[in-house]
């Protein structure tokens, strides 16, 4: 491109900014109130669609005026639903509410934006600081994050492209428009870009081989598929800021030579499938996306795939099989798809984190992002954090932080005074570390080091009331039903692990058996094609190297240590606590397995309870009388008296 | 395989046939066109794989190997009030199973089943995306967190009156 065209290009994006920035004044009033509402998948199921609800119809009853903003996730999912009150007239910074109810909906217009009183009881902190509100910034849950990808997330509205060029989007893209490809590939390989989708391969070099590759057409491909079942950082993303993804894809297609473009969601994220759908169609509309982008020469067209929900799609082969129409089997490598891609043109996959690094990188310069994070793992890691942990939710760090430090320091650590346990990292792929791992500083290389692996960015926090061996057991059924069966190791190789497992966790289990997992893993490995089977042993192997004590309990004791292996654990009353009258656990037991003893108090009987702990949860904390022990055997002998009507068929 | 199809689903047909006639025959469109069936149908009746097959000159078989290698591809149809609890990690962690347990025990089917009146159906899913709210189950679209077996008991109940309103207001009308 020339000179007198740079200037064109310039000028072209001045005015669409210029144009979204007036719509933008126009829409909002600043003298009013203006309340934030998180609206992402975690702030919905935790009720923000009523809490809304209730504003509008609070605001309407009593005649304030206020403006409701939606946004996406903020990353605090622990205190949803989430809402930011700026009342300027009140004289506070704007203000962070947690678990805002209808309830607490009403009061915040009655007491805060009638009144002004802000309700300090129901405070979380202020956004900024100011002399008057503790501000979250001196939270560590806010001071320690550094945001690269979620930095907008949270703060504006994912369904409104304006929202996003007023706070700076999508100069990456004009910016990458006036640099010559390879400069754009250069940036990348400087600053140590490395996959967010798990393994970890340098962004930089796998642009290189696809710019490399020779073809008429190519293809980029943003993997939202996520099929690690117990994370949801993609989906967050996409679902709070889309058009930071849709700018790096269209970077990377122009740094590749790239015109086509498919995002692969998971059908079953409706909202991300509806917010992305959107925000292609809003950027075409304003010539940001499709043909000559930003009135230049330069044609790119994304389309929206629906993944139908198969985790080995999430493999590069499988889901451009998937693509294809066919079943999502992986293929074997070479050649990679970055040289025979989908329908057989260079095909570049990255994933959604990946993608959204991109434009602040091209922004701010590869300095900038090597600045933040290791010397091999530049940049940020997301993880969401769940489980046993206080603040559950998304969080972003500067790689290198510990694991102590995340789940302790940002995260609050372990809710009602229990030990650590463990805590697993990478899903179905990764590993469970102990405690004695909490130094580990996160990167791709240290996690691998230690048997886990940064993987999909999943990280359960356990406790000491779980089971390592269950949780292994859980990872195992996952990929032995996900698994193609493409390879015989991985399609029966699986099958036997997890019934070696699932006799474990019975109590069932063989001498030899921790060693026949070992052994049978190892085998897996090697004789599978795919990642997926390449790495289904590691939730197994981590934690018989980690967690032996939790497997011989098992073994030869038929005791689950973490009391969670219900064919190895049983209830009773502790007859010396139970209440003489009190039927609390009566009614919520499902089974009708609580009988009243000759004496008034409560038994529980071992042949019909379903060990779902419900009792515990009825009785009065004050009696504190239900007992869970392992093995079975220990419960003490409490009779049933013997009914007159129909007590032994019940 | 549900071979019976109530007319409304008849009609549906008819207006899938429509929309196939004038879609592409382009493999790649295989997986899009099965979940537009099961958008307006909520399963894939057989008929419909038939029908799918012709378009894209492929044996019947073919179609339903690449269906059925999908877990969002249902054979039968769902209940109105499809359950669907979570079985993700983190509500697998906080007892899942047992909530999964309480509705098949309430509901006397097994994940997987729908109740021979067509009301419920049960399905395990993967992670909803609201962890902190563990364990989770769906009803519908609305999500319910914090489950607890005492818990299944108390959404029934709510149904039961929704029904008995929405029957009252047929009836006033
Ligand atoms: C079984 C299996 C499942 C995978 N699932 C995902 C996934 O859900 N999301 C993802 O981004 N990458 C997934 N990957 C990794 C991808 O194959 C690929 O490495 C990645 O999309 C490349 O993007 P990146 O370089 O940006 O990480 C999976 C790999 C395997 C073997
Ligand atoms: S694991 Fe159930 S919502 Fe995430």
């Amino acid at each position: 491109m020339t000179v007198a065209n740079h200037q064109a290009l310039k000028a072209v994006f001045q005015r669409i900014r210029e144009q979204a920035d007036q719509r933008k004044t126009a829409d909002t009033d600043g003298a009013v109130p203006k309340i934030t509402i998180g609206m992402a998948t975690c702030g919905i199921a935790a009720g923000a669609i009523e809490t809304k609800q209730t504003f509008e119809q609070a605001l309407a009853e009593r005649r304030v005026e206020a403006q409701i903003y939606t946004v996406g996730c903020i990353g605090h999912c622990y205190a949803e639903p989430v809402v930011i009150i700026d009342h300027p007239d009140s004289g506070f910074a704007p203000i962070f509410y947690h678990n805002v109810t209808a309830g607490k909906a009403k009061m915040l217009v009655r007491q805060f934006l009638i009144e002004g009183d802000p309700c300090f009881e129901h405070i979380y902190g202020a956004m900024e600081t100011n002399e008057m509100i503790p501000s979250v910034t001196e939270f560590d849950r806010f001071n320690q994050e550094v945001r690269v990808v979620m930095e907008k997330c949270g703060h504006i509205n994912p369904e409104e492209i304006d929202d996003y060029l007023v706070s700076g989007g999508y100069s990456g893209l004009a910016q990458a428009l006036q640099m010559a490809p390879e400069d754009i590939v250069a940036a990348i390989q400087h600053a140590g870009l490395r996959g967010r989708g798990g393994a970890g391969f340098s962004t930089g070099r796998k642009w290189a081989l696809a710019r490399e590759a020779e073809s008429l057409e190519k293809v980029v491909i943003c993997n939202a598929d996520e099929g690690d079942p117990g994370a949801y950082m993609d989906r967050t993303i996409i679902e709070s800021n889309p058009h930071q993804v849709l700018e790096g894809m269209a970077i990377c297609a122009r740094a590749v030579g790239a015109h086509q473009g498919i995002i692969y969601v998971r059908a079953e994220y409706p909202l991300a499938v509806k917010i992305m759908t959107r925000a292609i169609a809003q950027a075409e509309t304003m010539g940001i996306l499709g043909r000559h982008i930003f009135e230049t020469d330069f044609n790119f067209r994304i389309k929206l795939f629906q993944g139908s929900g198969a985790f080995v799609c999430g493999e590069e082969t499988g889901m451009i099989r998937s693509i294809e129409g066919y079943r999502g089997m992986p293929q074997h490598r070479p050649p990679y798809p970055v040289v025979n891609g989908l329908k057989g043109q260079p095909t570049v996959i990255n994933n959604v984190k990946t993608l959204a690094c991109v434009p602040p990188i091209i922004e701010k310069g590869y300095s900038w992002f090597r600045s933040i994070g290791t010397e091999e793992s530049p940049g940020t890691a997301i993880f969401s954090v769940v489980g046993d942990v206080v603040h559950a939710g998304l969080v972003e760090i500067p790689m290198g932080v510990t694991l102590r430090e995340l789940i302790f320091d940002i995260c609050g650590g372990i809710p009602n005074q229990k030990a650590f346990k463990a805590v697993q990292i990478g899903g179905p792929s990764g590993g469970c570390l102990p405690a004695a791992f909490l130094d580990t500083p996160i990167d791709f290389d240290s996690l691998t080091q230690a048997g886990a692996m940064m993987g999909s960015g999943g990280m359960v926090v356990m406790d000491e009331d779980t089971c390592v061996a269950d949780v292994s057991r859980y990872f195992l059924d996952f990929t032995q039903n996900e698994s193609c069966g493409k390879c015989t190791f991985c399609r029966i190789g699986t099958r036997h692990l997890l019934d070696i497992l699932e006799r474990i966790t019975k109590g069932e289990g063989q001498d030899d058996d921790l060693q026949r997992l070992q052994d049978l893993s190892l085998d897996i490995k090697k004789g599978s094609l795919c990642g997926l089977g390449k790495t289904a042993p590691n939730p197994i192997l981590t934690s018989i190297r980690y967690f032996k004590e939790d497997y011989d309990a098992h073994l030869k004791e038929g005791r689950c240590p973490g009391l969670v292996c219900r064919p190895l654990i049983a209830y009773y009353i502790d007859l010396d606590k139970c209440a003489r009258g009190c039927d609390a656990c009566v009614g919520c037991c499902p089974t009708n397995a609580v009988f009243t003893t000759s004496t008034r108090k409560k038994g529980i009987d071992q042949q019909l309870c379903v060990k779902c702990g419900e009792c515990v949860v009825a009785c009065p904390p004050e009696y504190d009388a239900v007992r869970k022990v392992s093995p079975p055997h220990l419960v003490p002998a409490i009779e049933r008296p013997a009914q007159p009507e129909n007590a032994e068929d019940a | 395989m549900n071979d019976v199809l109530t007319s409304e689903e008849k009609a549906i047909l008819a207006d899938i046939q429509q929309y196939l006639s004038e879609s592409k025959r382009d493999r790649s469109r295989l997986i899009p066109v099965l979940q537009y069936i099961q958008a307006r149908l909520a399963y894939i009746p057989y008929q419909s794989i038939a029908l799918v097959a012709a378009h894209f000159n492929l044996a019947p078989a073919e179609v339903y190997g690449v269906a059925s290698f999908y877990n969002q591809f249902r054979f039968n149809p769902p209940g109105k009030y499809p359950v669907k609890v979570c079985l993700g990690t983190a509500c697998h962690v906080k007892g899942a199973d047992i909530i999964l347990e309480n509705f098949e025990r309430k509901l006397e089917i097994k994940e997987g089943e729908t109740t021979p009146d067509r009301e419920f159906s049960i399905e395990r899913v993967a992670c909803v995306g609201c962890c902190a709210l563990a364990p989770v189950a769906l009803l519908g679209e609305s999500v319910h967190g914090n489950m607890a077996p005492s818990k299944v008991e108390g959404i029934f109940t709510r149904i039961q009156v929704e029904k008995e309103m929405e029957a009252r207001q047929k009836s006033e009308k």
